[in-house]
């Protein structure tokens, strides 16, 4: 791993690779805005050129001006400075003309953005939840529901725990465990709201993001004409993990969706401890279970997850008051919550041997 | 300066007003709902969300939508059961998407005016009797009533809360 | 320091000043406390640029190398605050304190122990803010703009965190009075406000600016304490309250502060532009209309920095056109500042290059300002490192470059003494490249999809990250050259005159250099001829 960083460095720092590289980059790398694949998305992106040519042709004439100027009336070239201070025909005109430029802007941009708001008429609505640090989604007409949060592989790397670099693993830091699935040539209305901080959706192929915002909701919508994998991230600061709570959106045909809403309904819950800790709790408390004290404290050998175990489901279910401590009892299944609850008083050598029942958890409630 | 700063405040309240800003839900008398001119010619559709934040209980809504004409009193049936052994305060925060509809939509009847108590294991059945102004502009077809629950700790804080409402809405 | 050195040479009036540390702890002179400002803000401008280090450092390559997600959190929170409240600011007040005496032929500010007290809350905020890094739970990491709920998450440092921003308010509020109690008092006779050097013009109208909108930031600020503390609900939805609304008062502070930091530095190249074009400013009186109308028009668009919010169509609407609609005034303030350019007889001292670097890269920055004002777009361009390119083209090239001319400019007057040209000369070509290699990149991550405020990043952003951290390094190191420069300076060099500049004009170069000690005791007689223009 180190001989590569070393490689990359010297790679970036010999400036005739560079160069070479900046070449070929073009092709590679996105310089530009994506296009995306909405019709509004494309809407948005021609936006951006139309504006980014009227700025790049101001510019070439204003710094055309300054540097014709600088180069031509310039005292060691023997230039007499004049001594006019004032045109009001010119003041005037550098008036007028960027007014008439910006309303010929307008017009386009005021057209898209009505377009953004058309929310009515959705076949599907997909509400999206932001949590630190992980999304949830829910079909609201077809009552699916699960949470989206980042893959194994990008966190294990994340936190060193890998022996792989960050270099091996093309979508590191953009794959989740649970990608969320839209029909294609569909309109599709997109709910968002938040848990506990605000956060922002954002998929730079829908063309747009949108704050998700506790006790409030916001509403967008998109149409999707490619089938694909798109990926994005959350645009919001929202505490520690802000940059590691990836949004996969997964565009398939409409029979493809079809099928995936018959796999999820059917699809027994999954409940292991051990993944669901990963899933919930790792963010904070880490995987191996030594938290990052002060903020966040270890549940290795901690008083509560060694305790009573009264304590124990109360800090689960109610969260802490004043802490990222969330209460995870509305968001989380009895049987779920006493998978975790066991994994956390048996693992990193808690050992306590307390085997904790749906039950159990229900009476705590 | 001063003086500046202040003069902007009439201002300020009324594009609030007009362009809702706040993003909060009208309220309006049953007699001034029952007035309203009734626009049949065409059909809004409300889509009701529930959420729940650091309350032990589940939330509802019968109905998924409900649909209405613009001017037409509409109801929906919401459902609350306390899963706790013990008696929880909750109060219900409403919110409209799109925001810019928030200002046509009024309520006669809620159960967000009011804190809900329930007592280990109740359940209660609530109803929401709404109206949409038949002057909100036809592209709007249709409506998200969202409503979130928030635990209250005790009692006294209930009081703050109605508090704050009012002097929140400046 | 600076006037230690030797003017008794010069003068023999009665620069009774006290010694050691009583003359500056207990200093009532204008120039000594702007002196002390401007030391302040280099400090901190140091600082704060440790921590972009950190950062860039950090966002070398992909991967967590050397911090915590948490601590780079921090990092970008606290550069942001310390940048702004402790260098930026300070440093405009600084000049400021100078050279508006000097300008308008007055002996010193209105208020001169208040003038003390402004500059001396400094220090003590700026420790409550730098300390809270040794507190339980680390220093506040919700970013500068303190977005709650997410803000409420900090630790112990909260407190501490809130009253440092009260601090800074306050003494900017009453750096901001005695401006204009000075300028409005203390002009010499035949002073009119139309004669009044560009300079004095922008600070007035920052001073108003300052004196509008602190008192909103405190107020937020304050009704975030009482919700954490104190259980009002202003800002938290269960409560009835509405966290957007915080976005909203903070940003009708926040946008009137970004033309607060910036006006000073128009005001400053204002001055260089015609010294070194030896011809007169041109169109010196829209110059002061366009000011004071981005002064006004910076009051209603606010909300162009949360266009996601999903406000109503209207009011997206309303702050797309009037966001827009600031484009027109600064572009008058460019095409003035090319016109003064034209047909001059320019030489191009380390002043006037950086003068000119603000002119091309502001106008960057603006360009991309005026992008990110259509609403549909800045759905996409909103929170991406393409914002992150923006507001830093607008600040470093713009704005410290500004201020950095400024010191260039007027600091053979301060000091008495020429500073080393071809020292400046290197300082301003080695920034400019490194700023634009730090900078200019970052347009393509946020285009490509990079969101800001991120500690780590996927291989497709790899590359232009690390070219734009190594334009950081070049340029952070780059600054040592500006103490340098400065250190050299104040100790000795070729004597300055006391107009300094051939085609400078105005009555702070008819004062020896370096000036007395208490500047004008008879007050000039202002002509036509002898003012800007």
């Amino acid at each position: 791993m180190f001989v590569k960083k070393l490689r990359n460095f010297i790679r970036g720092a010999s400036i005739p690779a560079l160069l070479l590289w900046a070449g070929s980059a073009f092709a590679e790398y996105g310089l530009n805005l994506t296009r995306g694949v909405t019709p509004i998305s494309r809407e948005v992106y021609d936006l951006h050129m139309i504006i980014l040519y009227v700025v790049t042709v101001i510019g070439i004439a204003v710094f055309g001006v300054m540097i014709w100027s600088i180069f031509h009336h310039r005292k060691s070239k023997g230039a007499v400075a004049a001594q006019f201070h004032h045109s009001t025909a010119a003041e005037i005109t550098w008036t007028i003309i960027p007014i008439i430029i910006l309303v010929v802007l307008a017009i386009p941009a005021t057209k898209t953005l009505i377009k953004m708001e058309e929310t009515g008429d959705a076949e599907i609505t997909l509400k999206v939840t932001g949590y630190q640090w992980k999304w949830k989604y829910d079909y609201l007409e077809d009552d699916i529901s699960f949470f989206s949060s980042l893959d194994e592989r990008s966190n294990s790397i994340r936190k060193g725990e890998s022996e792989e670099s960050p270099e091996d693993y093309e979508n590191y830091l953009l794959e989740v465990d649970n990608p969320v699935v839209l029909p294609i040539n569909t309109k599709v209305r997109i709910l968002t709201t938040a848990a506990d901080v605000i956060h922002a959706w954002w998929v730079p192929a829908l063309g747009w993001k949108r704050d998700a915002i506790p006790g409030f909701i916001n509403d967008n919508w998109t149409y999707i004409e490619e089938p694909g994998i798109y990926r994005g991230q959350c645009a919001e600061l929202c505490g520690r993990d802000h940059g590691f709570m990836p949004i996969v959106l997964n565009a398939v045909t409409k029979e493809e969706y079809e099928a995936w809403k018959i796999e999820m309904k059917n699809k027994p819950a999954e409940i292991d401890g051990e993944k669901l800790y990963a899933t919930h709790c790792s963010a904070c408390h880490q995987s191996n279970g030594q938290g990052l004290p002060p903020a966040f404290p270890a549940l290795a050998g901690s008083p509560i997850a060694t305790g009573p175990l009264a304590e124990h489901l109360d800090i689960v279910l109610k969260g802490k008051a004043g802490t990222a401590m969330l209460a995870y009892g509305p968001q989380l299944s009895n049987e779920e919550l006493a998978a975790i609850i066991t994994y956390e008083r048996n693992a990193w050598g808690n050992d306590t041997g307390d085997e904790i029942t749906a039950d159990d958890v229900q009476a705590a409630r | 300066m001063f003086g500046f700063g202040y003069a902007l405040v009439p201002l300020y309240d009324v594009f609030c007003e007009v362009t809702g800003i706040n993003g909060k839900t009208g309220t309006i008398s049953k007699e001034d709902a029952e007035q309203m001119l009734v626009d049949d010619n065409r059909v809004v559709t409300v889509l009701f969300d529930t959420n729940m934040r650091e309350i032990p209980w589940e939330f509802t809504a019968v109905e998924r939508t409900v649909s209405v004409h613009p001017g037409q009193l509409g109801e929906a049936t919401f459902v609350i059961k306390n899963t706790s052994d013990r008696e929880i305060v909750g109060q219900a925060v409403p919110s409209i998407a799109p925001t810019q509809a928030s200002i046509y939509f009024n309520k006669t009847e809620c159960f967000c005016f009011t804190q809900q108590t329930l007592a280990a294991g109740e359940t209660r059945e609530m109803k929401v009797r709404f109206i949409v102004d038949s002057k909100m502009p036809a592209r709007f077809s249709a409506l998200t009533l969202s409503y979130t629950f928030f635990a209250l700790p005790d009692a006294n804080s209930v009081v703050k809360v109605a508090e704050q409402s009012e002097r929140i809405k400046i | 320091m600076s006037e230690a050195v030797s003017h008794e040479d010069h003068h023999d009036d009665h620069d009774h000043k006290p010694t050691g540390i009583k003359r500056w702890l207990f200093s009532t002179n204008h120039k000594d406390i702007g002196t002390m400002y401007l030391v302040f803000a280099l400090i901190m401008f140091f600082v704060g640029g440790a921590m972009a280090m950190v950062i860039r450092a950090e966002l070398f390559q992909p991967g967590l190398q050397y911090v915590d997600p948490q601590f780079f959190n921090s990092m970008t929170t606290v550069h942001a605050l310390v940048m702004i409240f402790g260098a930026l600011m300070p440093a405009g007040v600084g000049l400021a304190n100078w050279m508006i005496p000097m300008m308008i032929g007055a002996p010193d500010m209105a208020m001169p122990r208040m003038n003390n007290m402004s500059f001396w809350i400094l220090p003590f905020a700026a420790t409550l803010l730098i300390a809270t890094f040794f507190m339980e739970g680390g220093a506040p990491a919700g970013g500068w703009t303190m977005y709650p709920p997410l803000v409420l998450q900090t630790g112990d440092a909260f407190p501490f965190l809130i009253f440092a921003v009260h601090f800074l308010g306050i003494s900017s509020i009453m750096g901001a009075i005695n401006i204009i109690a000075t300028v409005f008092n203390m002009r010499a006779p035949g002073m009119t406000f139309m004669k009044l050097p560009l300079f004095v013009w922008t600070w007035i109208i920052t001073a108003f600016l300052l004196i509008a909108s602190m008192p909103v930031l405190a107020g937020a600020v304050t009704m975030l304490l009482t919700d954490k503390f104190f259980g009002t609900a202003f800002f938290n939805a269960a409560g009835g309250g509405d966290p957007v609304l915080f976005q909203h008062v903070f940003w009708f502070f926040g946008h009137p502060e970004v033309y607060i930091l910036v006006l000073p530095s128009f005001g400053i190249i204002s001055q260089i532009i015609p010294t070194f074009a030896r011809k007169p400013l041109f169109g010196y009186e829209s110059m002061v209309y366009a000011t004071a109308s981005i002064a006004f028009l910076s009051f209603f668009v606010w909300a162009h920095h949360m266009f996601t919010v999903g406000m109503p169509l209207t009011g997206e609407l309303f702050f797309m056109y009037a966001t827009m609609s600031i484009a027109v005034p600064t572009g008058v303030k460019i095409f003035n500042w090319t016109a003064t350019m034209w047909k001059g007889s320019m030489t191009f001292e380390t002043p006037m290059l950086f003068a000119i670097g603000v002119l091309f890269m502001f106008s960057i920055g603006g360009f991309s300002g005026l992008m990110m004002g259509i609403t549909p777009v800045d759905f996409q361009y909103h929170d991406t490192y393409f914002i992150v390119a923006h507001f830093h083209y607008v600040i470093v090239p713009g704005i410290i470059y500004g201020v950095i001319g400024g010191v260039y400019f007027w600091l053979p007057k301060w000091t008495g003494n020429m500073y080393d040209e071809k020292l400046g000369k290197l300082h301003f070509w080695i920034s400019t490249i490194s700023v634009n290699v730090l900078f200019f990149p970052q347009h393509f991550l946020g285009l490509a999809g990079m969101p800001r405020r991120i500690p780590d990043y996927n291989i497709q952003f790899a590359e232009w990250n690390m070219i734009s951290s190594i334009g950081g390094f070049v340029f952070g190191l780059s600054q040592l050259i500006l103490v340098w420069v400065v250190i050299k300076c104040v100790r000795g060099g070729e004597k300055a005159t006391d107009q300094v500049w051939e085609g400078a004009q105005g009555l702070e170069w008819t004062l020896s250099s370096p000036p007395p000690f208490h500047s004008f005791t008879v007050p000039p007689q202002v002509t036509d001829a002898s003012a800007h223009s």
